[in-house]
């Protein structure tokens, strides 16, 4: 079966970096880190007392305070990053039309810091303590909900939940659905709030986290000999899909094509890739033969690259497995080395960079990366972006139990 | 400390998101003031907390507008 082609025709993002798609990119090319002290609760207990939190965010620029109230922030970002994209693309919801439009947009984990605090009311006070919004406030298909209500989008309407990965498969599956003909424009992508006490202490007792303390800039360094786990970023990343003759019809600006997205499980362990990255390397293959390219193809790799010992090992195996005796010539970079692991929103923030790594054509970099670690010797586009030829970037997310998932944007 | 009318409309337009003057007497809370079935149920706890009392369910479901609360307040208080 032939499919439809799908175009990205809006972004939008709320970062560690900045509350747009402009700010954000301007800070990734910049090399700046936006990962700080965190000054939302008491961290002296906590092993890590930082993380790479959204800034001077006002949801009143977005969203009328009584409907922000019933929001957690995760769902506050994403909604504002939907905001930025659906204006940037110019859609709007026709009677004709309002069911070929639809939403695809998960987070990893959901509305943490509400279900601590309706936990804690609950504790206190009781039972009839628990506000009416707490559920609503706290499931992750909210953002999709809220965003079909007030646009009047009423096709499918999905939220994928797949960890560190959500971002990426919604942003895969909403590709799918527009070019199997199930929609003409999807709403794709991910958002996060997990930097509450809750989430700090989890991913700290997992000894996933970096504990370092006295350098929050210096503390996501992937790929560095000196990395010690990841640092959590809040944020929400957002795109617009469209079908190609639809976009173009309409004079959209186009951004570039989703050729390519790939999928596989790695069977291995719960939080663990196997060392030889293989479920990673299936899920770049896969990814690469649905774009129907050569790996060499690929001008630019945004890695998943979370800066963790075990996770920068896999991935750079994966890439070496795939490309063979040409993984040196693949320029490779982890904008979380500045933003952070955003979790659910990781993938499709990162989506944003890979497409606008090749309308710029620059190669992001990954800062921090001082003296590379034993087994991690590609080019990972260490502490400055670089001007490069990319027609073709590929963008990978990896999530906890073991699922992943790979894109690929092409220059129309 | 304010009376019991004042604190009831301070509570209502700060759940609510409702403008002063909207918030009248014989403002109901669903026709007028624009409250969903969770709006009220929110509406009536914050109540509760603003007046440290318990208003059972089957007495909050007859409690449709301003008055009706600042009745209920005035005849369960003190």
């Amino acid at each position: 079966m032939s499919r439809r082609r799908v175009v990205v025709t809006g972004l939008g993002c709320i970062s560690p970096l900045g509350n747009d798609v402009k700010s954000t990119w301007d800070g990734i090319l910049a090399g700046k880190s936006g990962a700080a002290p965190i000054e939302n609760f008491d961290t002296e207990k906590f092993a890590t007392k930082f993380a790479a939190q959204v800034k001077n965010f006002d949801v009143a620029n977005y969203i009328h305070p009584k409907e922000a109230k019933k929001m957690d922030g995760f769902i506050q970002y994403g909604y504002a990053a939907a905001i930025e994209a659906i204006r940037d693309s110019g859609i709007e919801a026709t009677e004709a039309d309002a069911h070929r439009i639809g939403l695809a947009i998960g987070a990893g984990i959901g509305g943490l810091d509400t279900i601590e605090r309706n936990h804690s009311s609950l504790l206190k006070s009781g039972p009839r303590r628990v506000s009416p919004f707490f559920v609503p406030a706290a499931i992750i298909n909210m953002i999709a909900g809220y965003l079909s209500i007030d646009y009047g989008f009423k096709g499918p309407n999905i939220a994928i939940t797949t960890a560190c990965t959500t971002g990426t498969h919604n942003i895969g599956y909403a590709a799918r659905t527009i070019g199997y003909g199930d929609a003409d424009v999807m709403v794709a992508g991910g958002a996060e709030m997990a930097s509450t006490q809750l989430g700090i202490a989890g991913f700290g007792a997992a000894r996933a986290l970096s504990t370092r303390n006295d350098a929050p800039e210096q503390a996501s360094r992937p790929w560095d000999k000196d990395r010690d786990g990841f640092v959590l970023g809040d944020g929400a990343g957002i795109l617009v899909l469209e079908e190609y003759e639809r976009a173009k019809a309409r004079g959209a600006t186009i951004y570039a094509e989703v050729t390519g997205f790939g999928m596989s499980g790695d069977a291995y362990h719960m939080t663990s890739p196997p060392e030889d990255g293989s479920g990673a390397c299936a899920s770049m293959r896969n990814a690469v033969a649905d774009a129907g390219l050569n790996p060499t193809e690929i001008g630019y790799i945004n890695a998943h690259g979370t800066s963790t010992p075990a996770g920068d090992i896999a991935e750079t195996q994966a890439v070496k497995s795939l490309y063979g005796a040409d993984a040196d010539q693949v320029a490779i970079s982890s904008t979380k080395s500045m933003i952070g692991h955003l979790l659910g929103a990781a993938g499709a923030v990162e989506a944003i960079f890979s497409i606008l790594a090749i309308r710029d054509q620059v190669a992001p970099p990954t800062i921090n990366l001082d003296n590379p670690g034993e087994g991690c010797d590609l080019d990972y586009v260490a502490k400055n972006a670089r001007e490069l030829t990319i027609n073709h970037s590929l963008s990978n997310s990896f999530g906890f139990g073991g699922t992943n998932g790979t894109l690929i944007f092409s220059k129309v | 400390m304010s009376n019991i009318e004042d604190r009831v409309k301070k509570i209502v337009c700060e759940q609510l998101g409702a403008k002063e003057e909207d918030v009248t007497a014989q403002a109901s809370f669903v026709d007028d003031l624009g409250a969903d079935s969770l709006d009220t149920v929110n509406l009536v706890m914050a109540l509760e907390e603003e007046f440290e009392t318990e208003i059972p369910d089957e007495e909050s479901e007859k409690l449709s507008t301003v008055q009706d609360a600042i009745d209920y307040i005035n005849a369960h208080l003190g």
